[in-house]
Formats: structure tokens, sequence, C-alpha cells
């Protein structure tokens, strides 16, 4: 298509329209629009327009969008039991007509603090949250998510150590934050070792000893863990101490810190996690939220935006954002972290949820998925075939066994209209027959009781 | 932003009173059983909030009126791109099919979903002129990293990663903190009296050991490196290559390609060009785009399209760098970009691009003379001022900035770039009509003029702003970083 002529051309997002772009021609002193582009090479600019769709109305393309979005299955329709690391859990309303606000919506960084005290107070605020849920001291602004998290986390353990070369990720960390974290590390000459786990699904503290040499700088596990079991922090933290290594606790499923023992009851150094869980959508994987919390001692080796309280020049109360010469805004290559846009409104998100749900809710929240999920567990374990191949404590998820490939044993609880489980063999050798399953606060007594019968029905036929 | 309250907005925890609830859930209905031993569980969470939703609605709502927004008003941070967010975007995203998409769906399930990312990378495409986009990375850092991770990754193949990466002067801090995360060490490259690189300097300093030249396009001066295409010879030529920071995209888009100007490898920042909501620091999107030679880096997994019109993740690529993230990227924020691209068209995009600069240019025109010009070249969508006028009156840019707020505007960015001392770099996006920018230069020359007659009106600005000038060091030199009783 030719170039279309700028003054003639409309647009519903660009306000200013021929005459506005006459008179201000006129106040630069050219006579085009084009004259302002002469600096950009002619042998590189485009002679005809994009070969691209559109423009569309709102008309066209809500039709396209709403026929694309239905064409996918998902909990819209069906019954889900999914989790590992993305958990559908109850969203109050007043959440996204919160986050719809334009105030909040459509400010950027709070850089200019007298005008972006709504932002930098709920920062504060969800700092403080982050630091309750985790018996931490320090919590940031918030990260991309639980893998980048993670990432961070190995990072800032290794400055804070020094001269160390290995990294000790549990093999039940999320596979997929491990494989981000060794995508992060792979110039930086750094070395994971993976420990397994043993029957009960928790961390083999025999092999973790063996691989706490005194070159290991951290030591990273998961609770609850990939496989839905709930670690023993205090058996990870003696090993780690012993070799002199950072603690790292990383947290999947955000709401179990409503009711277990938090991190920093043990004495871990660095909680770090994803958020989506407190309320967020799983909207195939993003936006998320990522957050870290740590001992005060590591509060200047912390990557991110901190978000500190002080006064302003009558004395009243205020936010600032704070402690930046670790940022990459100033300490440029040296700094902590790259860094600089993160997921301010997903933050935001959490906090409003963890407001609303409050001490009571989150506590119950808790309680409804580990009872849920023993529920379901105590159902399928008097059911022949099925086997929980892990019988370490869980919080709301857990590995199912079955003699069948897990792909086709989902497959026919998807023909029934549930989304029975991940299966697990696309992350681990050797397990083509297990699968996750999750259970939320959103799961009913006869949810469970369908997957069970739907289960059943599928490992009898 | 005329009505903006004094901030008497206690905390949310300061709002709590014993046995307030915002919430119900439905009772439990199994049985009850000690499912867990007490010695996993914890006691009460101590001093979390109990409030209802009331308390909620309230609390948050007067918080936003704290702020003031690209809703409300130009929002001119130089380099940020703060245009209008159309809520056609938001509509769309919380479309149900995508909004409760679950991550680790198989891609049968998903196809409405691998279909969009396959439809917004070939657009991505179609906008940088180069073969393949990668979609993971959540902003533009993480897409500068990488990036970089690839053209290491690419060297290291041919035998040698060789040890530097060249940045110049005028770049954003993210540049050299990604390249050093990515296992380089940065190398400096001075400005010219234009702002922009020398062909010359960046002959002399692109030696076997460098692994590329990052740069914005244009520069944060928002001047066009005229010689963009000479820069990709003379790296080539050497076996380097050339990153683009694609941050300042919408002042070119539509109008020419990264592709076609020999650039390597760019990142977009989505949540700038592509209006998804800055939402107060994100989330962003930042997918990169790579020339033919980087493809096999790629991050996995890839979005590929079967001849029978299906989609798949392809996990397939032995030379990629690995996964960057957890999951598919930031995918509602790609929901978002896409709707706006189709909204726009190809006109629109380039409409974009022709209207940010006249906007900014506009601003150049009317302002100069009153506030001075350090790099006098022809710029594009951002205009970059300093306080050398001011400084005799000793009046500086914090003041000029902070007496802005006293007239309703957000400030521009200032200090930065950091080869202008004092700088004032202003982008008002094609967004603004022309009443506001009138509006705003009309401010900013008021500013002026009380700099000359009422020089401590604007050092003591802000006067009108919910709180006042912050004790910014008190705050860093004894850290209150939370709340306690």
């Amino acid at each position: 298509m030719p170039l279309p002529d700028p003054l003639t051309d409309q647009h519903r997002y660009i306000s200013n329209a021929s005459q506005d772009v006459q008179e201000m021609l006129e106040t630069i002193g050219v006579d085009s629009i084009d004259r302002l582009f002469e600096t950009i090479p002619d042998d590189v600019k485009l002679k005809e327009l994009l070969d691209i769709p559109g423009p569309w109305s709102e008309i066209e393309s809500r039709r396209w969008f709403r026929a694309l979005a239905s064409t996918n299955k998902t909990a819209v329709d069906h019954l889900s039991f999914l989790g590992g690391g993305s958990y559908l859990h109850y969203q109050p309303a007043c959440i996204d007509q919160l986050l719809l606000r334009a105030e909040f919506l459509t400010s950027y960084t709070p850089y200019q603090p007298e005008v972006s005290q709504g932002t930098l107070q709920s920062i504060f605020e969800y700092q403080t949250h982050q630091c309750l849920l985790t018996g931490l001291d320090v919590a940031n602004a918030s990260l991309y998510d639980g893998s980048t998290g993670l990432c961070e986390a190995v990072l800032l353990a290794e400055r804070v150590v020094r001269n160390r070369k290995k990294v000790v990720i549990a093999k039940s960390v999320h596979p997929q934050y491990t494989e981000t974290v060794r995508t992060y590390i792979q110039n930086l000459g750094y070395e994971i070792v993976e420990v397994g786990w043993t029957d009960d699904g928790r961390i083999d503290t025999a092999a973790l000893r063996e691989a706490c040499t005194n070159e290991v700088f951290a030591v990273a596990v998961q609770s609850p863990n990939f496989l839905g079991v709930i670690e023993d922090y205090d058996a990870v933290a003696e090993i780690a101490n012993a070799a002199g290594a950072v603690k790292i606790a990383v947290i999947a499923e955000a709401t179990s810190l409503g009711i277990l023992t938090p991190p920093g009851e043990h004495g871990f150094d660095i909680a770090v996690g994803e958020g989506q869980a407190w309320g967020i959508p799983t909207q195939y994987g993003g936006p998320f939220v990522g957050f870290m919390v740590v001992k005060d001692a590591l509060k200047r080796h912390m990557p991110g935006r901190l978000v500190g309280e002080t006064v302003d020049v009558d004395g009243r109360r205020a936010y600032v954002l704070t402690l930046a010469t670790r940022e990459q805004h100033i300490r440029r290559g040296k700094a902590t972290s790259n860094i600089c846009t993160n997921e301010a409104l997903i933050a935001l998100a959490a906090n409003i949820y963890l407001s609303l749900m409050g001490k009571a809710g989150l506590r119950e929240v808790g309680q409804q998925c580990v009872q849920k999920a023993a529920y379901l567990r105590n159902k399928l374990h008097n059911t022949a075939s099925i086997e929980l191949p892990f019988d370490g404590p869980v919080y709301n998820e857990f590995v199912v066994r079955t003699p069948f490939p897990a792909a086709q044993i989902l497959a026919d609880l998807e023909h029934e209209k549930i989304l029975g489980g991940i299966p697990l063999g696309q992350f681990y050798d050797g397990h083509d027959n297990d699968f996750l399953v999750a259970v939320t606060e959103l799961h009913t007594r006869e949810h469970l009781d369908q997957f069970v019968s739907a289960l059943t029905s599928a490992v009898s036929s | 932003m005329t009505t903006i309250e004094k901030n008497s907005v206690g905390l949310i925890f300061e709002h709590s009173k014993r046995g307030r609830r915002g919430y119900r859930l439905p009772a439990l209905d199994v049985p009850e059983t000690d499912a867990l031993p007490a010695s996993l569980m914890r006691s009460e969470i101590a001093d979390e909030v109990e409030v209802s939703e009331v308390d909620v609605i309230r609390h948050f709502t007067r918080l936003s009126k704290l702020n003031v927004s690209i809703d409300a008003g130009l929002y001119p941070l130089g380099s940020c791109t703060m245009k209008h967010n159309p809520r056609l975007n938001e509509e769309i995203a919380r479309t149900p099919g995508f909004a409760l998409s679950h991550p680790l769906q198989p891609d049968h399930q998903v196809q409405g979903n691998l279909s969009l990312l396959w439809h917004i990378e070939q657009t991505l495409m179609e906008i940088f002129g180069m073969p393949r986009v990668t979609l993971q990375p959540v902003a533009g850092a993480h897409g500068e990293l990488t990036g970089i991770l690839m053209v290491h990754k690419a060297l290291a193949k041919s035998g040698n990663a060789r040890k530097y990466i060249l940045i110049p002067d005028s770049a954003h801090g993210t540049n050299p903190a990604s390249a050093a995360f990515a296992g380089y060490q940065i190398k400096e490259l001075k400005s010219n009296s234009r702002g922009t690189v020398d062909i010359d300097t960046l002959a002399a300093a692109v030696t076997e050991d460098v692994a590329a030249l990052m740069i914005t396009v244009p520069n944060t001066l928002g001047v066009f490196e005229s010689d963009i295409k000479r820069f990709a010879d003379i790296l080539h030529e050497k076996g380097a290559y050339l990153y683009c920071d694609g941050a300042n995209l919408n002042s070119f888009v539509g109008i020419a390609r990264p592709g076609d100007m020999g650039i390597d490898v760019i990142h977009s920042n989505l949540h700038k060009t592509f209006s998804t909501p800055h939402g107060g620091g994100g989330p962003g999107a930042g997918p990169v785009g790579v020339s033919k030679k980087l493809v096999p880096f790629l991050p996995t997994p890839t979005v590929e399209r079967r001849e029978d019109g299906t989609f798949y993740l392809d996990h397939s690529h032995p030379d990629s760098i690995g996964r960057v993230r957890a999951f598919n990227g930031n995918f509602n924020v790609l929901v978002r970009a896409l709707t706006y691209m189709r909204s726009m068209g190809p006109d629109g995009l380039r409409r974009i691009a022709q209207i940010a600069v006249l906007n900014a240019n506009y601003i150049r025109a009317r302002l100069r003379g009153s506030y001075h010009l350090p790099y006098d070249a022809p710029s594009l969508h951002e205009v970059v001022f300093s306080d050398k006028l001011q400084t005799a009156k000793d009046v500086h840019t914090l003041d000029i900035a902070k007496r802005l707020m006293d007239y309703g505007f957000h400030p521009p960015t200032i200090y930065f770039p950091l080869i202008v001392a004092g700088a004032l770099m202003i982008e008002p996006t094609e967004s603004e009509p022309k009443e506001e920018l009138d509006a705003f230069c009309d401010a900013m020359i008021a500013i002026a003029r009380e700099c000359e007659e009422r020089p401590e009106l604007v050092r003591s600005a802000p006067h009108t702003t919910p709180v006042r000038r912050l004790d910014e060091a008190r705050a860093a030199r004894q850290p209150i970083l939370r709340w306690k009783r």
C-alpha cells in the first residue's frame, strides 16, 4: 500500500488533526512532517506501508479476539485441577475494579514522589505484607515472577558469599525455575548441583549433605515443592549452615504462607517466589509477580526497587524510592540487577488481595486447601490402580500415579470436561505415568467426587 | 491534575480492627481432619490486616487520588513513552478464555493463545523487518539480557565469545547492567558534539575483542544515529553484532525498520510503543527481534505453525540460550499489545511516529529561548533541555520539575541522559492534543519567568501536592522499609 498523506489520515487514539498539524508545523518552521524525519537516511525509509492487518474498529477487534479466546479449552467451561506454579484461587471482585482506576493503571514508576504517593504507599504496604507472611525482614517492590526471582536470589547469594562457584538447587524446585537460572548464569562461571528426593517426596538430605561442600554459596529448596510436598526447612537449614551457604526458600504457591510455618522462622536468609496465587488470574503464565524478602543484613544487596518511609519538609509522613545506589540507573554495569520495570500493578493486586483476605482469610484459604487436598487424597488412596507415590505432607497439590501414561488418562478426563492435571513426564524422566493435581478453595466436595469417579473410570476402562 | 488530596491516608495496617472481615468463603464442605502435623503450621499471622471490603475500597480509592496519571493529563517522562492506554485492550485481556487459560495446558487446549502469540510475532517481525521474534522477555531490561545472551552464545559457538560490549555514554543504565549479567565487560563510547556516536570513534573501538555495540536508536537525546548502517558494516566486518535498544521505537515505527538498518538484535518495550499500561512501574513486555544468524539461539520454546494451520510450542532448538522465564512470557500484556496493533493498523502505526515527532518538535520550538538546548541536532520524539539559563539564579532542574507539579503536570525525566548537566528530557508522545502541549509550554515558560523574578517560589516547590519535598537522604540513611506496630 502506498504511503498516506499524514494531514488527512486520522485515528481515534491521536487527537491532533490536520488543522493542528498545520499550525504546529508553522510554529516549528517547516512545511511538512516528512521534513522532521530527514535525519533518517532515505535508503532505510519505508517506501510503503507495513504489511499488517488493521486498522480495526472495536467491533472488528472484539469479534476476532473473542473468537480466538473461545477456541481455548479452559477453566471457563472445564473443571480444572491444574497447578504447577500457577493456581486458580478465589479472586475478590474489587481487586480488578481497583486496578482499573486510571491513577494506578496509567501512571508510571514513582520517580516523582510528590505526585506518586498512591503507588509508593501501596508498595510500602505490599512490602510489609511480604515481611509478615515470610517471617523475614526486608521485601522489595516486586520482581518479574518466581523463576526470575530465583535467578536474582542466586545472584544475590553469590554477591554475599563470594569466591564460591556452586549453587545447590533441589530437583523438586519448579523445573522451569531451575531452567531459567541455568540461562541466567550461563556465562558467569557458576555451576548448578541438583539434589533429588526420597520416597516421601522431600529433598534427599543425605545427598544434600554430600553436595554441600565448601564450594557451595547457596542452597535453594521449594516448599511446597514441585511434587506438592512440604519440605523440612530445619533439616535443610542445618546442612546449609554447616557449609556456610545462603539458604533460599522458593515459594511457588503463595497462599501456602497463610498456614505453613514461614521460611523466616527456620532461619532462611531469602524467601523468593511467585505471588500469582494471591488472587491473580492464571492468564497463560503472565503477568505474574515475583516477590523477594531477605534478612536485614542483606538489604543493600537486594535487586530491584525499594520503597522507604520518610517525611516531607513540613514533617508529614511520606514514601519514596530508596537505597537506589544498588540500582542500574545509578550503578550501571555494577548494579545488583538489571531490572527496571517490574510488576507494580500485579503487586498492587496482591496488596489488595492480602488486605481483603487479611489475617483470618489467609488462614482460611490455607485451611481449605489443606483439607480439600486431604479429602481428595484420602478418596484416591482407597481406589484400585491409583497410587499416591509420595507420602510426605502436602499443602494443596500432589502427584497421582496410575498404570497408564498420564497423557492418556488426562485425555479421558478432558473428555469429561475435566482438566485433570499436569503430566510430570515432561519434567522428569521415568515419570510418564505421573501427573500433578492441585486443589483450592474453589473446589467443592462434589467437584472432588466428580474427579474421583472420572479418574476411577479412566483407570478401569 | 487539579484535585489531589493532601496525604492523610493511613496505612492499611493502621485501619485494622479486630474482628473485621473483607471476605467470605463457602463453608468447608469436606470433613475436617488433622491433615498436617501442628509443627508445620504457623500460628496466626501477627499484625496481618483485619478490615472490611468498605475499608479496602475507601483506602485504595483514596490512595489512588494521590497519583497523577496519563488519563488525567500530559505525563512527559522522556524515554518512557507515556501514551494513551486504550480501554479496549483492557477489555480484550479480560476475555475469560484468555484470562483463565493455564500456562501448562497442552498445546491442543490452547490453540487460541498459540495463534495469538504467532500473530503478534508475525506482526513484530514485519515492524522490525526481522526473521524471528521471541516473546518471552517481560520487560525491556529482560529483553536486553536475552539479546546479549544470544550474541554471547553465537560468538561462543564460532569459537570466541569475546570480552566487551560497547555502550555510548548516553545509554540507559539497564544496558551496561544487562551486558554485565550476560558475562561482558563494558567499554563506554564518548558521544560527539551532536550527542551521537562518531564513525571514527566506533571504528577505533571495534577490536577483535568486541562482541557488540549496544545502542539506542534514536538515542536518549532523541537524535537519530544517521550512520547506523555504517555502524552495522563496521561491526559485521569484525564479526561483531549490532544491538538496538528499542525503547525509542515510537519515533520511527512504520517509518523505517531496524532490520533494514543492519541491526542484529532489537528489544521493544510493549508498554511504551504499543500502549500497554505502565501500571505504576509494570508489568511490561520486552520482545526481542533477531537477524537470521541469531535465530538458532532464540529462547525456547518458540511458537510454530503446522501446515494444517494448528500451532505448537517447539522446544527443539539445540543451540538455544534456554528459557528466560517460566511459562510463556507476559501473555496478557501481549494480548493488549496485539489489540493495539490491530486498532492502529499500518497507517495508524506510522502516524504514531509522525505525530509523536511533531509534538516533540513543537515543544522544542516553543521552549527554545526559555530553556537552554545543549544539543542542537534535529531530534525526533523527545527533546532534552538543560537548566543552564536558570542556574544563574541558583534554580536547578529539580526545582523546575517540582514547580511543574504546581501547574498540574507530571515533570519530565530529569538528570538523564547523563551527558547533559541538569537534563530535562521531555517526551510528549502522539497522544497529546495541541491544547495540552500549549498548556505545558505555557507552564514551562511561566516557570522560566519565575526563575528570574521569584526564584525562591520555584526553589521551594511544589506547593500544592499531597506532600511537599521529601527528605530522601533520611530515607536512605535510616531505612524504614516496612510498617511495624
